[in-house]
């Protein structure tokens, strides 16, 4: 991926080069937009806020995905059977008195322990074969959801209890608004975080070339492990926020479907990017409703009764689904975080900015 | 212990592991000739059965008719996902090229569904006889012409890639792009070729199947079996995509018998070969007949 510093832009210190907001601008743009967001029930209607909840919740899980693919390398085909996990386990610790607010954390602890257990062989595992070994776990995982009726509640689902802090309840969508913002906040930090660190440079050296990374002293089944667990963690906490939104956790919505939606996000918003990944998860929550929108601009007319637009929306939906990975990877490799940077520094470097 | 259950199930599972292995070996003629790992290979067989189907119950046509103009249909389909999709993406990371194909699987999967419903539709009746014997044992007849088609699939290819002169190109390319290249076989074309014979005969494959079972989206499954079947026989091996396939047939269907005799955990038949998949993989990282890649930098 190409550099977009300007000429002339050297940075002389290693904390410069290491600093989440190059530039003071940067850091008060995205406090300015946290603000925005703070505001967003003022303006919203429910529907929309609801829209942002799941923009939300799948931009952790799917930061979660983006450590170990777009970070670390790995492959992962069974994302949303972890997703899933959280779900169930975080209702499963509400059902054991835990409250709500710990219980999200416990989940996504959890799920990092079972992520551990299949990230285990996954350490030997490369490209093509770790993507078969997690597509396993991802039938294994809904085979055992919905089997295991003491942890999921089996084919019926479970129910579970809104969020509850010092006696405030959280059920609506206005105020749970700003518990999923506060952790997708908490856990985008913490990404940005690790991949400053010892550790986060660890799994980009594993990324880029894993034999020299080797050979510099990194251990490679202890960091694709543990990137592993981290992703678990992160779909874990994203799966337990869906879990207390819905109120009700049941197997069908953790399919295979979901998971490439997972990869989806990722390989939209950008791999190997911390906002990619949030840009990713907004692109694939508005995509249906694009793909809704449009059908009702059509419906009534003569192509809608041709096509049947309005009874089969829900397929039409995966096509886009599945066209909109194709077109991505074949015209934009790198993500929305790449066009992003393009049009900053097309404004920047205006009019030279060849 | 019923033995003529038993061996019921064995002979079914290698009727359903001939057809496991014939699309196996497709995915892997795919895999050793472009390097790309094709999770679509489910559609091949689910866009061909549908277009035969469509053939035949749509304008009449006989079935031999339709049944070659599916394969023509599939030839053209096969090239065309080569030049459009995957093409662009040679010399791009193996997830970006296992990203594309995963989308083509969800896009087309969407598309049939769109088009035909979701709901499983019977082929015309093809043969006459309902039932023969055979050993004893009462099997459909379509299971026996299943057999005979995938045995003849396999002859072929044996014959295509030891006798002919595009076969060994094939291997060629598979050995080595850039030697290929410099002996004048062109490497595109080759490419283009194998994604055309690995979508002929998967739906081929898929015919057979919608004639047994009828055509439902239930077909795609087929392309995620070839997964455990691969693993066991090695993604390299043709022969061993046919032995896994086998393999993996008589081992869903043991694993259903063994579940409903004492187990009673409810769907083996399709996750047991996942689990064996787990277990091979932690034994043996590359396949049970895979060869390792020795690593230089």
């Amino acid at each position: 991926m190409t550099s977009m510093t300007p000429a002339g832009d050297f940075r002389s210190s290693y904390r410069a080069d290491t600093t989440i907001f190059p530039t003071r601008g940067s850091r008060f743009a995205m406090l300015a937009g946290l603000a925005l967001l703070c505001a967003a029930p003022l303006v919203f209607g429910r529907y929309e806020l609801g829209l942002l909840i799941a923009i939300g919740y799948s931009a952790i899980a799917a930061l979660g995905l983006n450590i170990l693919v777009g970070f670390t390398g790995q492959i992962s085909i069974g994302h949303a059977a972890f997703f899933g996990f959280g779900a169930f386990a975080s209702a499963l610790l509400v059902e054991w008195h835990v409250p709500v607010p710990l219980a999200i954390w416990g989940a996504g602890i959890m799920t990092a322990l079972v992520g551990l257990v299949f990230g285990a062989p996954a350490a030997r595992l490369k490209g093509l074969y770790l993507a078969i070994a997690t597509l396993a776990a991802q039938f294994i995982l809904e085979d055992f959801f919905a089997r295991a009726r003491w942890f999921s509640g089996g084919v019926a689902g479970r129910v579970t209890e809104p969020y509850e802090l010092f006696g405030f309840r959280f059920d609506r969508e206005e105020t749970y608004f700003y518990i999923v913002l506060a952790h997708v906040v908490v856990l985008f930090v913490a990404a940005a975080n690790l991949m400053r660190t010892r550790d986060g440079r660890a799994l980009v050296a594993v990324r880029d070339h894993y034999l020299s990374a080797e050979m510099m002293g990194i251990n490679l089944a202890y960091y694709r492990t543990l990137s592993f667990g981290i992703a678990s963690f992160y779909a874990g906490v994203g799966g337990a926020l869906y879990a207390h939104y819905l109120l009700f956790v049941s197997v069908e919505a953790f399919n295979i479907l979901y998971s490439i939606q997972f990869l989806a996000m990722i390989i939209i918003g950008g791999l190997g990017s911390v906002m990619g990944s949030l840009m990713g998860a907004a692109f694939m929550v508005l995509l249906p409703e694009i793909v809704q929108s449009g059908a009702d601009l059509l419906a009534g007319g003569a192509i809608d009764r041709v096509l049947r637009l309005g009874a089969s929306i829900s397929f039409l939906r995966e096509m886009a689904i599945g066209a909109a990975i194709i077109l991505f990877l074949i015209f934009e490799p790198d993500g929305l975080v790449h066009r992003w940077k393009m049009i900053k520094a097309y404004w920047k470097l205006y009019p030279f900015s060849h | 212990m019923e033995w003529t259950l038993l061996f019921q199930l064995v002979l079914n599972g290698l009727v359903v592991g001939a057809l496991y292995g014939v699309v196996a070996m497709s995915f892997v003629l795919i895999y050793k000739a472009s390097q790309v790992v094709n999770f679509a290979q489910g559609e091949f067989l689910l866009v061909g059965a549908w277009a035969c189907w469509w053939l035949l119950t749509n304008w009449q046509l006989p079935f031999w008719a339709g049944f070659l103009l599916t394969l023509a249909f599939m030839t053209v389909f096969g090239v065309l996902l080569q030049i459009i999709v995957l093409r662009p993406l040679i010399g791009e990371p193996v997830i970006s090229v296992i990203m594309a194909t995963v989308g083509l699987s969800i896009f087309f999967q969407a598309l049939v569904k769109w088009m035909f419903g979701v709901f499983a539709q019977p082929f015309p009746p093809i043969f006459s006889v309902e039932r023969v014997s055979l050993l004893g044992l009462e099997v459909q007849s379509v299971y026996v012409a299943s057999l005979g088609v995938s045995a003849f699939i396999m002859l072929g290819f044996w014959w295509f890639f030891t006798y002919s002169k595009h076969g060994l190109a094939m291997r060629a390319t598979a050995f080595d792009q850039q030697v290929a290249q410099s002996l004048g076989v062109s490497v595109p074309r080759v490419f283009a070729m194998s994604w055309a014979i690995s979508a002929v005969v998967s739906a081929v494959a898929g015919v057979v199947v919608g004639v047994v079972n009828g055509v439902s989206s239930a077909l795609s499954f087929y392309g995620i079996k070839v997964f455990p079947a691969v693993i066991v026989g090695g993604l390299d091996s043709i022969v061993g995509a046919v032995l896994g396939g086998l393999i993996v047939g008589v081992l869903e269907n043991v694993a259903q018998y063994v579940d409903a005799q004492w187990l009673n955990w409810g769907n083996m038949y399709q996750i047991a070969p996942f689990y064996a998949l787990i277990l091979i993989l932690l034994i043996k990282p590359y396949g049970l007949f895979g060869t390792r890649n020795i690593e230089r930098v």
